[in-house]
């Protein structure tokens, strides 16, 4: 019985004994100078487990008596997010090193952070949902506070930390809540609570669950951290907090609201889509009177899970799949775009300021193109690919008889348009000036050129990421 | 070549990709080239486009040339062309060589000039073809992308607010369009649109957030599609876009963007509006006629005080599209005739008074109206051609304006007498303002210092009119070249409307007639 458990957690214990062992290895070694190998090393395991689960992964396996679920829904998060992870690992590895960021504990506490991801998304306990976003957090706290003799970055990590404190207290009050009425901390011991419908104590704890995760989503009117963290943490952590912990995050959010109160869908239906509607105005509106790039990226994707939470909102398998595309497609837009943002320096110096691009496009003109695709794709502009993950929220909203949701989340892309065109005025329309060097990393530009390419060539057939995100959806709604 | 509309669509794009990877460096040879390839690309799509043009059939209503592909998300990849696109298509093609023959004297960035236009080539004709409802979105709203870069790069002083207005602006107009198309999706379960024609949607009275809808959900995706399309027209009082836009694009955006660009949001509310929300066009129809009546009279006037030439064609452009506009919603023969004619028309003639400012723009670097005068002493084959425009323009007998004017105008006036009388005042003030143009512009004695040594056209300048003033008489003397051809759709397209309007909203449209 216990093999069999363990036959199904493997990959989270395989990336665990490795960041253990990894870590050993580096203090008995050359500590930092080996970090450069180990980020590499990191990505590749990531890219590897990836593969394997991906490939390998069949059915619903169950372990621990029903607090581990593997299933479709868990494994497509878990690619997306193991592959978004490899893929900043590798970016991060050049501007950290040149800029003696990188020590040895950063490709480590990245494995530890995803293996609790991967954790929460296959979370199937109030207890194991817990332990799998703490060991997450714990390990994001680090990272954001990692240039340790920067100001900003200290405080972003202590803000993170103590909000976060506090936002894991509110869903532990939640989970208490829902324990002490439903009688189990098992999700199918809660669904079986909530048939026929949930009590008010039900009800207060799925509240305060459903704030702890808008929390970690950055969903407004939960994040206010978001931008501070984004402009305080060194770049490819910042890079790192929007890709992979939002898709876990995400994923454990509907996890929850399926698997435990999937029977009262009605019930926090209109929660979400209130996170969702206040999400997309706060990003959009805020985001209009932003001069750093990372501020704006911030607000940029608390829009963007406004609109992943319309899906969630339909409360249907459709929009769940709707959300997991969004999400996927979300992730690749970032990765290029931080590539580029990574990218950005004036005499080894990182610059973020938006004003520094003034005609970019005159000295850099294919790095340009590549940003506009991906500026006009997050602004959801076809034929780009991110106008078709709005195209699925859309639908999904729409056919839950969210109307109301759908046109609040159209008007909000316009809004948001707006700044995002900023940067294209900036990049072709402007005056020159000599803010920012040419040089660029290989990595960089490959990550940039690829997930620009994607997002033209996606048109096609989304890469036929749609049978598998509604096969994953199949399996959490049913 | 049952690919036919697919390459004729994407020759512009896949020679943008090729000057895009290949050509490289920024010296003269590099943009002879690039101008040559754009120059080739467009003349091939036009001479592929007339094997669609003779090998189509009008006495077939249907669509023809039809093609389809399964895409992702339940949509389909199904392009055709029936009576009512094909002139538009046709428009497109023969429009875009003398474009970017007229951007020949861009210095700027050529490539990227070139590469933009291009983009927008395929974009514009996949509007015309898309048979699928997120297809033509899709290409649709694509072409802003082009046309903001091509404002806000090449443009004139105050070119990005103007850039950013006109992509914002028509942005949230296509976006409510967006949503009625996911709910059309959801009610119809397809995104077929000849299915979505044949398709009823429910147009029992409902109420929304407490106001009493006539024609219930019909009458609301109307008016989502109305948003987008109204801006796109550019009918009044959302036109304000428009002239900003028009007077800071460089000559070349103007032309496109009068010539193709508008006639988007007419074809939209042939192809869509129309056949598919019957109900919803006949509760609104008069509004839109009062709003086109407005339109004409009142944008007429603002183009006589206008300073700056661009500006006064511009308005004269939304007065046109009144007409169009009042064609479509009179809904008979001559009025929809009338409404496609005008809108084919307008693409010659406006774009030929655009190009004809880019001429003393070029020499002068000014568009203001006081900045000229006495030009036929120096200019006589300008004035010659100006003269022959403007006078299109007023819609004199013999030119194509008039055939255009003349038959919605016969349209309208069995729907609603009052109407057609005050669109007909439109004429008299066309006259006016483009007449008063002509005479400040050209007319007079030559006093000005600085005009003293302008010079008359050159020989690429006036090959580049030649085919516009060829188009304007042949369609003046022969329309039925153009009718004979749009006819039999237009005709089915009307009988579908009546026959898929319930009799209690045709009562209203009859008793409008007595008026």
């Amino acid at each position: 019985m216990i093999s069999a458990d363990i036959q199904t957690v493997l990959p989270e214990i395989i990336i665990a004994v490795y960041a253990m062992g990894a870590l050993l290895a580096a203090v008995y070694t050359g500590k930092d100078e080996i970090a450069p190998l180990l980020t590499w090393l990191t990505g590749g395991l990531f890219v590897l487990i990836a593969g394997w689960i991906g490939y390998n992964g069949d059915g619903v396996n169950v372990a621990f008596d029903g607090a581990y679920v593997d299933d479709g829904f868990g494994r497509f998060a878990k690619v997306v997010i193991l592959l978004s992870a490899a893929a900043v690992l590798v970016m991060s590895q050049e501007y950290m090193s040149r800029r003696g960021l990188l020590r040895f504990e950063y490709p480590i506490l990245v494995a530890l952070a995803v293996v609790g991801m991967m954790v929460m998304v296959s979370a199937g306990d109030l207890m194991s949902l817990y332990m799998g976003l703490e060991l997450q957090s714990l390990a994001l706290y680090v990272v954001a506070s990692l240039r340790r003799d920067s100001i900003k970055s200290t405080e972003a990590g202590l803000k993170y930390f103590v909000l976060g404190a506090l936002s894991s207290g509110l869903l532990l009050y939640g989970a208490s809540l829902t324990y002490g009425f439903a009688g189990t901390t098992l999700f199918s011991g809660i669904v079986e609570a909530v048939e026929g419908g949930a009590s008010i104590g039900l009800l207060f704890g799925l509240v305060f669950l459903i704030s702890g995760f808008a929390f970690k989503v950055s969903a407004a009117p939960f994040h206010m951290w978001t931008p501070d963290v984004y402009e305080g943490s060194p770049t490819p952590v910042t890079a790192f907090f929007a890709t992979a912990p939002k898709v876990a995050a995400m994923a454990l959010f509907a996890r929850v609201v399926f698997d435990a109160f999937g029977e009262v869908t009605d019930q926090w239906q209109q929660i979400v889509a209130f996170l969702s509607v206040l999400s997309m105005f706060v990003g959009a509106i805020a985001a209009i009177g932003q001069t750093n790039i990372k501020r704006l990226m911030a607000y940029s994707s608390i829009a963007h899970m406004g609109f992943a939470l319309m899906g969630l909102a339909a409360g249907s398998a459709l929009g769940v799949q709707a959300m997991l595309i969004y999400m996927a497609i979300y992730v690749t837009m970032n990765i290029g775009t931080f590539a580029f943002i990574l990218g950005m320096e004036k005499d080894g110096v990182p610059v973020t300021t938006i004003a520094s691009l003034k005609m970019y496009s005159k000295r850099e003109p294919l790095r340009a193109l590549a940003m506009l695709v991906l500026l006009f794709s997050l602004a959801g502009v076809p034929p780009m690919v991110g106008f078709f993950g709005k195209f699925y929220v859309l639908r999904a909203a729409y056919d839950a008889g969210l109307a109301w949701l759908a046109v609040a989340g159209v008007v909000a892309s316009v809004i948001g348009a707006f700044y995002y065109l900023r940067i294209v005025y900036f990049m072709y329309f402007g005056e020159e000036t000599e803010a920012l060097d040419g040089k660029m990393s290989p990595v960089l530009w490959v990550s940039l050129m690829a997930s620009a390419a994607v997002m033209v060539v996606g048109v096609v057939n989304l890469f036929g990421i749609e049978p598998l995100a509604a096969a994953a959806a199949a399996t959490l709604v049913n | 070549m049952e690919n036919l509309l697919s390459i004729t669509t994407f020759i512009p794009l896949l020679a943008a990709a090729i000057l895009a990877v290949f050509l490289r460096g920024d010296n003269e040879q590099a943009r002879a080239n690039a101008k040559w390839v754009a120059m080739l690309a467009t003349l091939a799509t036009f001479l592929v486009s007339l094997f669609i043009l003779f090998g189509f059939d009008p006495a077939d209503t249907g669509f023809q040339f039809v093609e389809e592909r399964t895409w992702l998300a339940g949509l389909t990849y199904k392009m055709g062309v029936d009576g009512i696109s094909i002139l538009f298509v046709m428009l497109t093609t023969f429009l875009m060589p003398l474009v970017i023959w007229s951007a020949w004297d861009v210095k700027v960035r050529v490539k990227e000039y070139m590469i933009a236009f291009l983009i927008l080539e395929t974009l514009m004709l996949g509007v015309f073809m898309a048979l699928d409802l997120v297809l033509f979105y899709l290409f649709f709203e694509a072409g802003l992308i082009p046309m903001f870069l091509i404002i806000g790069i090449w443009g004139g002083k105050d070119r990005i607010y103007a850039a950013f207005k006109f992509f914002l602006y028509t942005f949230l107009g296509s976006v409510l369009m967006l949503v009625a198309m996911v709910g059309m999706f959801a009610d119809a379960g397809t995104t077929d649109i000849p299915t979505l024609m044949t398709h009823e949607f429910a147009f029992a009275d409902m109420t929304v957030l407490g106001i009493h809808v006539v024609g219930g959900m019909q009458t609301i995706l109307w008016i989502a599609f109305f948003a987008s399309f109204a801006v796109k027209m550019p009918m009044w009082p959302v036109h304000t876009w428009l002239p900003d836009a028009h007077v800071q694009a460089p000559t070349a955006g103007s032309v496109v963007l009068a010539a193709i660009l508008l006639k988007m949001g007419g074809y939209g509310f042939l192809r869509f509006s129309l056949p598919m929300f019957p109900v919803g066009s006949a509760v609104m129809g008069d509004f839109v006629l009062w709003l086109s009546a407005i339109a004409i009279v009142y944008t007429s006037l603002v183009a006589l005080v206008q300073e700056d030439m661009k500006k006064l064609i511009a308005y004269s452009s939304v007065a046109h599209m009144g007409y169009v506009t009042m064609g479509i919603f009179a809904v008979n023969q001559q009025g929809i005739d009338g409404a496609i004619f005008q809108m084919l028309s307008h693409g010659f003639i406006s774009g030929a008074l655009f190009l004809c400012v880019g001429v003393i723009y070029d020499r002068m670097h000014t568009r203001e109206i006081d900045a000229y005068g006495g030009l036929v002493n120096r200019m006589p084959a300008y004035a010659l051609i100006f003269m022959f425009f403007t006078m299109a323009n007023v819609g004199l007998p013999g030119t194509s304006g008039f055939v255009g004017e003349f038959l919605v105008l016969i349209g309208i006036f069995q729907v609603n007498t009052w109407i057609a009388a005050i669109a007909a005042s439109g004429v008299i003030l066309s006259a006016g303002y483009a007449l008063w143009l002509y005479r400040r512009v050209v007319m007079g004695e030559l006093i000005k210092e600085s005009l003293k040594s302008i010079t008359d056209m050159t020989r690429r300048e006036k090959m580049i009119f030649a085919p516009l003033v060829v188009m304007t008489l042949l369609l003046g003397v022969a329309p039925s070249l153009v009718t004979d051809l749009i006819g039999p759709s237009v005709g089915a397209l009307i009988d579908h409307v009546h026959a898929s309007t319930p009799a209690e909203f045709l009562s209203a449209a009859a008793d409008a007639v007595t008026h």
